[in-house]
Parts: structure tokens; sequence; C-alpha cells
């Protein structure tokens, strides 16, 4: 869209851009050169607060083990959500009533929790019931709370994806004898999780990036790890930036992966492909 | 339950504010909305704007700000920017933390804005800036008399579901030290963990109770003001 708001310049736009790029190029390097002087100023730029992260027993020790600590959770938890965004996505497709509106408070009550409440509330309630071993808790309190919300997130995905399909798919699985549930099972969900890949991929982005709440509830992930590389050297504001960077990598290529998923799955559904996270609009009750 | 334990429960719920808990997270979320909304509209205009170093600028931003998890921006605010380089905001330590907590959800949530303004973009379609520019509109004329007054009535949803988010990320202020609804029902659990099922669902239903009406007032006004097509 944005190519259309203006022409291809002409020699008088481009001489004009290229001022405007030197304007702007000042501006951004002038921004960037004040906070580096600045960091500077306070020393922060020393290479001894930047050295610990060349050294491989700061990798092998904290930031290794802290980003097997979020994988592990985010692994965890996108398989379980993608159970719970099943059962309640069907759910929310059922032809009973009742059933329908159950699985639609769930759905909606979990997206309208923030979920740290919902860690926090499993971490000190595990702790208190003591169903698993102590060390288990805080991990089991992650991948509770991202699998309650992220699950609501798929169930909602399911339920869109297969109300995007056209008309016609159920239609003809009705026309060559198929019943309700053998059209949802064998046509429509099939088809419906193949146009979801690619916002599953965007969805994978938040997982990862909500483990770091874990955090507060004292899970070991790579916050917790980056913190204590900091709290030991006197550099956390180096060691945050090392770990956002890690963030960033994983997460860039996951978006990435989203929409390359886009553009090869139009071909395999009727539905529509987007790598586009979801847009969910609150409908309590609504079939 | 029996009836025992709704007393209990209404003897702690006493004892504590909860309302005034979370009334800070509500103005930790209008603080940090307008932010964002102004950055986020100066970004988006950034990367549809016809100046390629603009664009470059713009969109690094968001890749950089959207794909770094929350929880680490607002440490960074707190315990990096104030901790090691003395950044303060405010004269005491609630203040400052406060002020800190709303600068790092706001830097987050503009690049969502930034996002949400730009699907709005998408909403109009190509000939309406074919239009304008045949008419010999260019870049200025024609993104604020054509093209910004349709996004922005597209934006409205997308726009409501950032500010849903901010609603709910306004608890991730607690990894910053800020007393709000997550803290205390922590604290709340903590004293009192006889009655952990209904502290928690009353703080759940808090949320659901803000959350619930804005997701409502955003849907039925992004139906009101769409561009009939």
């Amino acid at each position: 869209m944005s190519d259309v708001l203006f022409d291809a310049p002409g020699p008088r736009g481009r001489r004009r851009m290229v001022w405007i790029n030197i304007a702007a190029t000042l501006v951004v390097a002038g921004i960037g050169v004040f906070v580096l002087l600045r960091l500077a100023e306070k020393g922060q730029l020393a290479a001894s607060l930047w050295k610990p992260f060349v050294q491989a027993s700061t990798w092998t020790d904290y930031l290794l083990p802290g980003l097997k600590g979020t994988l592990e959770a985010a692994a965890l938890s996108i398989v379980a959500a993608g159970i719970f965004g099943l059962v309640f996505g069907l759910g929310r497709l059922s032809r009973s009533r009742t059933v329908r509106f159950v699985a639609g408070l769930v759905v909606e009550f979990f997206r309208a929790v923030p979920v740290l409440l919902m860690m926090i509330f499993f971490y000190l309630g595990l702790n208190q019931l003591k169903l698993v071993s102590p060390q288990d808790v805080p991990l089991v309190a992650v991948v509770a709370g991202l699998t309650l919300y992220n699950g609501s997130v798929f169930a909602e995905l399911v339920r869109s994806g297969v109300h995007n399909l056209p008309r016609g798919q159920r239609e003809a699985a009705y026309a060559v004898g198929l019943r309700r549930g053998q059209s949802l099972r064998a046509i429509e969900v099939p088809q419906a999780l193949i146009a979801m890949l690619p916002a599953i991929a965007s969805q994978l982005v938040v997982i990862l990036k909500d483990t770091a709440l874990g955090y507060i509830v004292t899970y070991p992930e790579l916050l917790d790890a980056a913190r204590r590389v900091g709290a030991g050297n006197g550099n956390i504001l180096q060691s945050l930036v090392v770990a956002a960077l890690i963030f960033i990598v994983i997460n860039y290529a996951l978006t990435r992966l989203a929409s390359l998923l886009a553009r090869r799955l139009g071909g395999r559904t009727a539905g529509r492909t987007s790598a586009a996270a979801p847009a969910l609009t609150v409908d309590v009750g609504r079939g | 339950m029996h009836s025992g334990y709704l007393d209990d429960l209404g003897t702690v719920l006493g004892q504590y504010d909860v309302l005034a808990a979370f009334w800070v997270n509500i103005q930790l979320t209008v603080y940090a909305g307008i932010i964002a909304l102004v950055l986020g509209t100066l970004l988006a205009l950034m990367r549809i704007s016809p100046v390629p170093s603009l664009r470059w600028a713009g969109s690094t931003y968001v890749t950089l700000l959207r794909n770094t998890p929350l929880t680490i921006i607002i440490v960074f605010f707190v315990l990096g920017m104030w901790g090691q380089l003395g950044f303060t905001l405010g004269p005491d330590f609630p203040t400052n933390f406060f002020r800190l907590s709303v600068l790092g959800l706001a830097v987050y949530h503009a690049a969502f804005v930034c996002e949400a303004i730009r699907s709005g973009v998408n909403t109009v379609p190509r000939g309406q800036a074919e239009a304008a520019r045949a008419i010999g509109l260019g870049f200025w004329p024609t993104a604020r008399l054509v093209i910004l007054p349709q996004a922005f009535r597209g934006a409205v949803a997308p726009l409501g579901n950032v500010l849903i988010a901010l609603i709910k990320n306004s608890t991730v202020a607690a990894a910053g030290s800020v007393a709000e609804a997550s803290g205390l029902m922590r604290e709340m659990i903590e004293n009192s963990s006889s009655v952990i099922l209904g502290i928690f669902l009353v703080f759940a239903l808090g949320f659901v109770v803000i959350v619930v009406p804005v997701g409502l007032a955003t849907t039925a006004l992004s139906r009101r003001w769409a561009v009939a097509r």
C-alpha cells in the first residue's frame, strides 16, 4: 500500500530526497552518538563490562542454560496450548448451545486475565498443594499460565479459521454425504489448521517473549540468567542488551518463517493464510 | 465452598486496598498509552513516507522493540538505566519506578501502535491513493487529506487490541518494583494462603471487568466508524 502513496520521484524529487535522507540520517545518527557519548561518559562502554560475553564460561554457565530454560518452557507451552486450543476451538463450533457457551466463557476469561497473574497464582498455589516437586513448581507455573492464555488464542484461531473457509467447502462435504462432525474433521478443520500455521508461528513469538515473565516467579530462564551475569560482573545493562539481542534474533527468524509459510501455504487451503498476529475482538457469548 | 470461606475472603479483602492497586494499573495504562500513541503514530508516518532512511529507521525500531520481551525492557529501565546509570525521573523511589515503568511500557507498545496504524493504512483501497495522485496531490496532502482519515477509522479495532494488551501488560511493571495489582495479589496470597482461589478470582475478574468493556467499546466504535465500501 505504502508504495502507491507517492509517485516514483522525478529529478527534482530525487534531489530533494538526497537532502532529506542526509538530514534524517544526521538526526538518527545524532541520537545514536548522543547515547553512546553519554554511555562512554559513564564508563559503560569499557571493554571490561563487555568482556564476560566473549568468555566461554559466561555462556556455558549462565546464558545457554538460561536459553535452554526459555526454550523448554516455550516448547512445552506451545504443545499444551495447541491441545487446549483444538479442544476449546471445536467446543466453540459445537452444535450444543451449552458447550458453545461454556467454551466461549473459558476462552474469553483466559484471554482477559494477564498471564503474569495466572503465573503467580499457579506458582503460589502449587507450592501450597505440593502436587509437583518444589524445584519443578516455577516451570509448571510458567507453562500453565502460557498454556491457558495462548491456548485461548489458538481456540479463537481454530474457530475463525473454520468460519473463514468458503461455504462451498462444507456444502460440498454435505453433498457427498458427510455429516457435520465428519465434515469438520475431514474437510474444515484440516484446512483451517493449514491456514492457521503462519499465525501460529507469529504466536510462537508471543509465547517466547512471555517466558521472560517467568523471571518474576523465579523460573531460571534467559532474563534471570542475564540478571545473574550482571549481578556478578556489575554489568547488568550490558547483559540485558545481550539477552535482548538473543530474543530478537530468534523472534526475527520466527517472524520470517511466518511470512514464508503464509506465502507457501496459500495454495494448500481454501482459507486465507496470513502471517498477521490474530486480530481478535471481544465477543462474549456469541457463538 | 462453605460460607466460612466467603467470610474469610471478605475479611482478607477488607484488610487491603485492592481498588488502589487497580488504580495504579489504570494510571500506568493511561500515561503509557498516550506516549505510545504519539510515538507510534510518528513511527507509522516514518514507515509510509517516501524517504528511505526514515522508513528504515521506523522499521528497525519496530523490529527491535517488538521482538524484545516487555519484562526485559522494564528490567532494563529499572535495573539498567536507574540501577547502573543512575537515571532518575522522579523525586522518590515509588515515583521514579512508576515513571520508568511507564516509559518501558510506552516504548514497547509504540511498536504495536505503529503496526496497528499501518494495518489501518492497508484497509484503504489503492484506488484512493491513485485517485489522489491523479488529481495532482503530493505525498503529504495525499496522506493528510485522503489516506490517514480513512486509515485511523480502519485502525480502531487493532488499536483497541493494543490497548487491551497494554492494560494486561501493565502488571509487568511488577518487575520494576511498582506496587500494582499483581504484586498486591501475591502479597495477599502469601499472607492468607487459605483463600488463594478466591483472591485470584477477585483479581482476575477485576481485569475482566476492565478489559471486556474496552473490547466491546472498541469493537462497536470500529463498526460505527467503518468506512462504507
